[in-house]
């Protein structure tokens, strides 16, 4: 039998059901796993070994009452961006240092009541605005495959701790990637769902109609089941649409009869890494060999997702980060005046990237540069929206595909600190995910290769509300590929 | 140079942000350079795109006004960095007129 701290969700829940292992020896493992690797990776700002040790033995003690689930005792990790009460909610920065947040999140209610475990918060790019976990305010996390490179970001910690073997399952949130860039970099299965397919109540705000809750696992089932856990309408995020959810394990089948692969030529070629370019055309045939048809699809607005990106983002995060002003929570910086207050709590409290995003945002959305910026950057929105519309509908030229498939990321995870001074050079990082978001669409990461032993990761892109389609393809890939079954050089 | 020194100083007032002699400098340049990049979407016509703020076809959406068990006060309060009576403390928002 495998150690227990490198089980993934679905193999722990077969012993589970078995009673071979309980919940408290798997929360003991994970634990345990955290107190060996963690110092090196830093993926955890806060482990809640108490809490989760309490929430296994009631997870044992619901299954000797006979009841069952897929995530029923099993050890996840959360971003520190998403609301459990009892421990801070940090978001990474200093202005939230002693948060402990009065109510869940809806994931996170949906999560102890299906009897996952919580062991702590992960790491995270200050309010996810990043690329690297460098912009935490609390250090960077270190990618479990070379300890000198970024895990990625901003759910830097989450693909970590997943990647290091510390816990199965893990939470992120993805706004231009953030889920499925550090999954790339990291090796692990990371998945961002369509916007509104998932609850955003609880989940700090970032950018609000780009964000959205994602998953990490091991493989794509786990990545699948944890999606099952938390989908679905909520009355209480007025962004989450009132669609049922389908049973994701449906889509689980290794063969691809039938499906239909879209190639954008935009997303190969100039400013790719070129061992990923090779890795990536050898999945595309992986695919083919399983079936599928391969088309070549063009998406054209894809060279303007990332100003599109880089004003909408900032636009709406100056607008959400207006509520950090040392009032009713969070960091206060007395003064005699209340304007200072505002002043000294906000310019204390809030780190490089945030402030240059919130003035961005503020300067594209200020009185004479409207239009220009924002009005224009919502514009190109539709226009990229409405290139990935017409090929998951087909137009005269092509027909229908159902995904989208390219790399995750033009390079391979890069050194702690080669790009912090260049704003730019970070956010090109995010080039290849940033769409995604912007159309609303769904998209999934998974290991297809390595490039001088760092992970590389395949984009699989869906139609909204189209999850199922990204998994099939996703699940028929892993089956046919080891990629997933290579571990960090952490023992 | 697409941003002026004042038009930093003004965007870093309208969301309140006190900045160092250093980051004003630093942002000037940053910003400057972004907007440059950002300028590449001119390139595109969209004078009969419409623009999108949200990609569901969602509008006004309503729910029933149910009363809904809450943290209630002292757990909202909690966080407060300065309570008084039950309030959050804050100082003098309005000011004397002469």
């Amino acid at each position: 039998m495998a150690l227990l701290h490198e089980l993934k969700a679905h193999e722990a829940r077969t012993l589970l059901d078995q009673g071979k292992v309980s919940a408290l020896e798997l929360t003991q493992a994970a634990l345990a796993r955290i107190a060996q690797v963690d110092e090196q990776i830093k993926a955890y700002l806060t482990v809640t070994a108490d809490a989760a040790l309490a929430q296994a033995a009631e997870a044992d003690e619901r299954r000797r009452r006979g009841e069952r689930g897929a995530l029923l005792g099993v050890p996840i990790a959360i971003k520190d961006v998403i609301c459990v009460p009892g421990a801070p909610t940090t978001c990474g920065s200093k202005i939230l240092r002693n948060f402990v947040p009065p109510y869940a999140a809806t994931v996170i209610e949906k999560l102890r009541a299906a009897g996952a475990v919580i062991t702590g918060k992960t790491n995270t790019d200050e309010f996810a605005m990043g690329s690297s976990t460098e912009n935490s305010a609390y250090g960077p996390t270190h990618n479990p495959w070379s300890l000198d490179r970024v895990p990625g970001g901003s759910s830097g910690g989450s693909a970590a701790a997943v990647a290091a073997q510390m816990v199965p399952l893990a939470l992120g949130s993805d706004t231009g990637g953030s889920v499925r860039q550090p999954a790339a970099f990291c090796g692990v299965v990371g998945l961002k769902p369509s916007y509104g397919r998932v609850s955003r109540y609880g989940l700090v705000a970032f950018a609000s109609s780009l964000d959205q809750i994602g998953t990490f696992g091991r493989d794509v089932r786990d990545a699948a089941l944890l999606l099952q856990a938390i989908a679905g309408h909520d009355p209480r995020d007025s962004t989450s649409m009132p669609l049922p959810v389908p049973d994701y394990t449906q889509a689980l089948v290794p063969d691809l009869q039938g499906i239909r692969v879209g190639v954008p030529q935009e997303y190969l070629g100039i400013g790719i890494q070129p061992q990923i370019e090779t890795a990536v055309r050898a999945a595309i045939q992986t695919l083919a060999d399983l079936g599928a048809e391969i088309i070549e699809v063009h998406l054209p607005h894809t060279d303007y997702a990332l100003p599109t990106y880089y004003l909408i983002a900032p636009a709406e995060c100056s607008a959400n980060l207006a509520r950090y002003d040392g009032i009713r929570y969070g960091l206060s910086q007395d003064a005699e005046e209340i304007w200072d207050v505002y002043r000294l709590t906000r310019g204390h409290g809030l780190g490089a990237e945030v402030k240059r995003r919130v003035m961005l945002g503020a300067y594209a959305l200020s009185a004479g540069y409207y239009d220009q910026f924002y009005l224009k950057a919502q514009k190109v929105r539709t226009l990229i929206k409405q290139d990935f519309d017409l090929v998951f509908q087909g137009s005269a030229h092509t027909p229908p595909v159902d995904v989208v498939v390219g790399p995750t990321t033009p390079t391979t995870a890069f050194r702690i600190g080669e790009k912090v001074n260049d704003p730019l050079q970070m956010y090109l990082s995010d080039i290849l995910t940033l769409s995604t978001n912007l159309a609303g669409i769904c998209g999934i990461s998974l290991p297809c290769g390595f490039a001088d032993g760092l992970p590389i990761g395949l984009q699989i892109q869906g139609p909204a509300f189209g999850e199922e389609k990204i998994l099939r393809v996703a699940y028929a890939y892993e089956q046919a590929t080891t990629w997933h079954t290579c571990k960090p050089p952490l023992d | 140079m697409v941003l002026t020194r004042q038009q930093v100083e003004h965007v870093a007032e309208l969301v309140k942000l006190k900045l160092t002699e250093e980051e004003v400098r630093l942002y000037q340049e940053q910003l400057s350079a972004i907007l440059d990049y950002a300028a590449r979407l001119d390139e595109l016509d969209t004078a009969a795109i419409p623009p999108t703020a949200s990609v569901l076809p969602l509008r006004n959406v309503m729910r029933e006004d149910v009363v809904q068990p809450s943290p209630g006060h002292e757990a909202m309060l909690r966080n407060a960095p300065a309570v008084e009576n039950g309030c959050v403390r804050v100082r003098v928002v309005l000011e004397e007129s002469n």
